[in-house]
């Protein structure tokens, strides 16, 4: 449980970080709170020679309405997530999420962009990301994109960052009127992982659903936007038929691994549970409930 | 010489803070401000550290170890090898279960993560990075995971150093793989039980591989004196004299020549009593090197390689007749040691006391197996919080009596109460030779039906049934059997199982005690000056409690299978006794009476008639050293040694409700009453706790704990990430109570409490979830009742929808 030896950078400057790692490509690594990469240095599955602390970075932390949307510092911890009203209020599912994930302790170091960039299918913020199509700023040495929280995931630890890139900020566009959220998450304990997880967004009117985003956690080797789920729940009163086509379509794209949380039969049927209760719960709260 | 008597008989009763009052811990005040000193906070001038190459493969032949890169970092003072301790003949050691256990593996590895080399280096880091840079060339081998399957025809050969031994140290052996054949009870009889019977039912049930998992995990520092001659090992030990006992035996030197000490001990529950190769490989490197040596484990090391518990799998069988009451028992066990027999329990009792698995009821006839077999899995087999095999003989026959109940369509509750031991019966002798020595279990499950209002829960049951909701109602009624043990069948490498306690009261009026057990957070210090407070009339606050210092404290066996109490206090108990006596002697001096006019009063003796006219401790103390009669030593303490006449049998009655979830297999505990009867209670405050902490545990247990292999041999999830711990937050709430049954043999009537609430926890909960399904025709689930393997149970039943 000791880690291999490193060099440690603590940078001031965004432009310092990207200088730092386009001199040190792949044997730099960004750390933020440091719980995903820490404890798997401690077990020498990651070695990186330079760690890159973004502690002390200005203007990566902080949480804004710009315009309409909401701006997230990718060093803003769980903690503040869930301490911020404000957010609350406008995108509630943020908060909902950031409660379970593992415990205080590790809330108050974690942060929503180490979450979101590490690339670990079991992280919970990925799925939210995807159900409020949420778009990530990532900065390199050839300036600034943005690439979709959707189109982010490429594999277990393998994400759209290239060489030289870390993720600066997620931009969450304004939820729609009338939009309910929810996240729900079947686990064995506080700080576990999820066996299965669903987040959902929908938004109805006069009756019929406008808009509907379905996402899941640790069921596949990425987070998995549900995009088969999201249609079947569009256009539709989100009546028995129409939950049930879309827990089935979510269900559908599962690929879990057998774990100790359950053979890979149990953690597909539990992602089953978990959209339907995710939906239901979005309904009620699109109603007002 | 007596003084006003301001105060009454209560009140210094009370201000004695002895036998029966919440004390408040004694160690906790150090414990709670961070200043408790465990094994990581020993730290010596010129130290250094060592840590393991384990190997990654459950079966292999090592071909060739370079060590030389290894040896090339900087920090890096030297790798063992089991070539380097051959020579020494170190390399193997024998176990407490007559076995022989690798210290390095010698040619071949046997387990996932077994230690292979012992790298020494300044500091951890270089240690880790010398780890790292080991070169060990394996061949793999098949390996064994099933103990069914490890004793089949021409199964591979796992323990080659021991394949033509026809035993090894516990009786006669069948197979390569096979460690040991133990029987218990009459089969003759048992078989004619079973076919007369009008009743029989018969379950496979398996206790999974747990681990102890103390929230401290093993660890040591040897410092050799090389002036001196004298070997100096910190380390948390459960057991410190056997310890030093074994590390004569194996290193050739003196024991006067080897202090061993247990600093403060964050948990043992069974894993800190036997000997592992960290100790050896840290004493070696300081004999070695001439500079103390620290190891100490990781959590993953810890898990996956010293001492894991149960691994049994047994089948249950019961007689009975149309009634339910039992008629025979039969129960045949496979036991999985893993790769070395390494259980720490007396050493003529293979399977532990496993033949306590009668329980709390009046069984005529019984028939008991047990086989012990090699795998290759990490070794062990010890006790967690439990005396020896009692928590799989509880489950066993818990589960049976539901198990009977169900097939005859009788009450859990009634058949219980069909089947008990009756009060009348105490000294009860059971079947299979234990002598019972005191109970009224009607009366505890009684009081506990009372008190959950059981009628109302079994109504409550039948209508959510009616609805397709799932609830169920779990009752143990269970029997411990405590206090290891008795010189005539208990003994630990031949040295008996005895107590033993030292009482020094000091001129000015306090005193120090010192025992052979070692607290590993049960509050020790505490209660052993609570008792010697009542028995020697000096205020427990004055009484300093030391234990865990083989210099110092008097040899004992250790404290595990909850025998502080059964064993050590009533060496506590005598002593403070023996002092007293002395102390007569003087206060009749003191007061110019004759011995027989005094009587003992609370903290003084006092003259018969006269109540005036007394000695109180304190005076009695400066007296001893001070103004003694003719022909009395100077001083005032004694050394007393305990063989207990018997064990002690605490027992309690559980019961335990759950609600289940049948589309995700989630279980809800909605209430946990636990009544148990420990006899005398000494500290009510601490009783509460070790129960609190028991039931934790048989909750983490019964819910989700396993140590999983695959079929590689490669042990799954050996962390907390995986391996699961409960948090406050999964705990259910426990609502406690109490019977009062003393022990009659006992000195105080007590009888230990420690581990009871995991030997009927367990069953309780387990119980408890197949009771959930069992008018669905489900008798037994296996645990750990984890949700997945829930709905399994709803998935076949077609109820998870």
């Amino acid at each position: 449980m000791i880690p291999a030896s490193f060099e440690y950078h603590r940078p001031g400057s965004v432009d310092e970080v990207v200088s730092l790692l386009a001199e040190l490509g792949e044997e730099g690594r960004v750390l933020a709170g440091g719980h995903s990469l820490i404890p798997m240095m401690k077990l020498r599955l990651a070695e990186p020679a330079h760690l890159i602390d973004l502690t002390g970075v200005e203007g990566l932390r902080g949480i804004a309405e710009v315009e309409g949307a909401i701006h997230i510092g990718a060093m803003t911890t769980q903690a503040e997530i869930i301490k911020s009203d404000a957010l609350a209020e406008r995108c509630p599912i943020l908060r909902e999420a950031a409660e379970l994930i593992a415990d205080p302790q590790v809330r108050a170091l974690g942060t929503i962009g180490g979450n979101a960039a590490n690339g670990d299918p079991g992280n919970d913020i990925p799925a939210v990301m995807m159900a409020v199509d949420a778009a990530y700023v990532l900065r390199g040495s050839d300036g600034e994109r943005t690439v979709a929280a959707r189109d982010f995931y490429q594999g277990p630890f393998e994400t759209a960052l290239a060489v030289g890139e870390f993720l600066t900020a997620i931009r969450i566009p304004a939820p729609p009127a009338g939009q309910g959220q929810a996240y729900c998450k079947l686990k064995r304990k506080v700080g576990d992982y999820a066996i299965a997880a669903t987040a959902v967004t929908l938004a109805v009117d006069g009756g019929v659903c406008g808009q509907a985003a379905v996402a899941l956690t640790n069921v596949g080797i990425t987070p998995l936007y549900a995009e088969a789920a999201s249609t079947a729940l569009v256009g539709t009163a989100v009546d028995a038929a129409a939950v049930e086509a879309a827990v089935e379509a979510a269900v559908a794209i599962t690929d879990p691994a057998a774990d100790l949380r359950g053979p890979v039969e149990y953690r597909r049927h539990a992602a089953g549970v978990m959209t339907r209760r995710a939906i239901e719960t979005a309904l009620a709260r699109a109603k007002g409930g | 010489m007596s003084e006003t008597k301001t105060e009454t008989a209560a009140e210094r009763e009370a201000a004695l803070g002895g036998i029966g009052c919440d004390k408040r811990r004694k160690e906790d005040a150090r414990f709670i401000r961070g200043q408790g000193n465990y094994i990581d906070d020993i730290k010596l001038p010129n130290m250094v550290f060592g840590d393991f190459v384990r190997s990654p493969y459950a079966h292999a032949r090592i071909k060739s170890i370079d060590a030389e890169k290894a040896k090339a970092v900087p920090g890096v003072i030297a790798v063992l090898t089991a070539a380097d301790l051959k020579p020494l003949n170190l390399h193997w050691m024998p176990t407490l279960a007559g076995d022989t256990q690798a210290v390095l593996a010698d040619e071949k590895v046997h387990f996932q993560n077994q230690e292979v080399a012992f790298v020494i280096a300044e500091d951890r880091y270089a240690a880790a990075d010398g780890i790292q840079l080991v070169d060990v060339d394996y061949e793999e081998l098949p390996v064994l995971i099933d103990p069914k399957k490890a004793l089949e025809d021409g199964a591979p050969i796992l323990r080659e150093d021991v394949k033509d031994k026809d035993e090894v140290g516990q009786g006669p052996r069948r197979h390569p793989n096979h460690i040991f054949n133990w029987q218990s009870g009459d089969k003759d009889a048992t078989d004619k039980a079973f076919a007369g019977a009008q009743v029989t039912v018969k379950e496979e049930i398996f206790y999974q591989r747990v681990h102890p998992a103390p929230i401290e995990t093993c660890g040591c520092v040897a410092s050799m004196d090389a002036v001196s001659g004298r070997l100096t090992l910190y380390g948390t030990f459960q057991a410190p004299h056997v310890v030093r006992t074994i590390v004569s035996l194996i290193a050739g030197l003196p024991e006067s020549k080897i202090r061993v000490i247990s600093p403060d001990v964050g948990g043992g529950f069974g894993n800190k009593v036997g000997a592992y190769p960290g100790y050896v490989c840290a004493i070696v490197g300081s004999i070695v090197l001439g500079r103390p040596v620290k190891w100490i484990e990781s959590r993953i090391d810890n898990i996956s390689t010293t001492a894991f518990a149960r691994d049994y799998h047994m089948t249950g069988e019961l007689a009975a007749d149309k009634d339910g009451k039992i008629t025979g028992l039969r129960a045949n066990v496979l036991a999985d040691h893993g790769a070395f027999n390494t259980h720490a329990q007396p050493m003529k009792w293979p399977a532990g006391f496993f033949n306590i698995v009668t329980g709390s009821y009046d069984v005529p006839t019984a028939h008991v197996t047990v086989d012990g077999v090699y795998t290759n899995k990490a070794p062990g087999g010890v006790s967690y919080r439990c005396s020896f095999r009692v928590t799989e003989a509880a489950y066993l026959i818990e589960r049976m009596l539901d198990v009977l109940a169900q097939k005859i369509g009788v009450d859990k509750a009634e058949i219980r109460l069909r089947n008990f031991i009756k009060p009348e019966q105490f000294p009860y002798n059971s079947c299979l030779g234990w002598e019972y020595d005191s109970g009224d279990y009607p009366a505890a499950l009684k009081q506990a039906m009372k008190a959950v209002g059981y009628e109302d829960l079994r109504k409550e049951q039948a209508e959510k049934r009616a609805r397709g909701e799932l609830m169920g109602i779990g009752i143990a009624t269970f029997t411990e059997i405590v206090g290891a043990g008795p010189s005539r069948n208990c003994d630990i490498l031949g040295i008996k199982m005895f107590e033993s306690c030292e009482i020094r009261v000091h001129p000015t009026g306090s005193a120090t005690a010192r025992l052979g057990t070692k607290s590993t957070g049960q509050g020790h210090e505490t209660t052993y000056a609570q008792i010697i407070a009542t028995e020697i009339g000096i205020p427990s606050d004055l009484i300093t409690v030391e234990e865990g210092d083989t210099d110092t404290a008097p040899y004992g066996l250790g404290t595990y299978g909850s025998r502080t109490t059964p064993v050590g206090a009533a060496a506590a108990a005598r002593a403070g006794r023996k002092i007293r006596e002395k102390a007569k002697k003087i206060a009749a001096h003191m007061l110019e009476v004759s011995e027989n006019d005094l009587e003992w009063d609370v903290d003084r003796f006092t003259v018969k008639g006269v109540p005036d006219l007394s000695a109180t401790m304190k005076d009695i103390a400066m007296a001893a050293y001070s103004n003694l009669p003719e022909g009395l030593e100077h001083g005032l303490e004694v050394v007393d040694y305990y063989d207990p006449p018997n064990m002690t049998y605490p027992f309690g009655a559980y019961i335990c409700v759950v609600d289940v979830n049948r589309h995700t297999g989630e279980i809800s505990v909605r209430s946990f009453y636990a009544l148990d009867d420990c006899g005398t209670r000494i500290n009510p405050m601490i009783i509460e706790g070790q129960v609190h902490g028991g039931l934790t545990e048989a909750f983490g247990i019964a819910m989700g704990q396993e140590i999983v292999y695959d079929d590689m041999g490669n042990v799954l999830g050996a962390s907390f990430l995986d391996y699961f711990m409960p948090t406050a937050v999964e705990t259910p709430h426990w609502e406690t109570d109490h019977t009062v049954t003393p022990s009659p043999h006992h000195p105080l009537g007590a009888k230990g409490v420690g581990e009871s609430p995991n030997v009927g926890g367990v069953p309780a909960f387990s119980n408890a979830v197949v009771d959930a399904f069992a008018h669905l025709g489900v008798t037994h689930m296996p645990m750990p009742h984890a949700a997945w393997r829930v709905w399994q149970t709803c998935h076949e039943l077609g109820i998870d929808k």
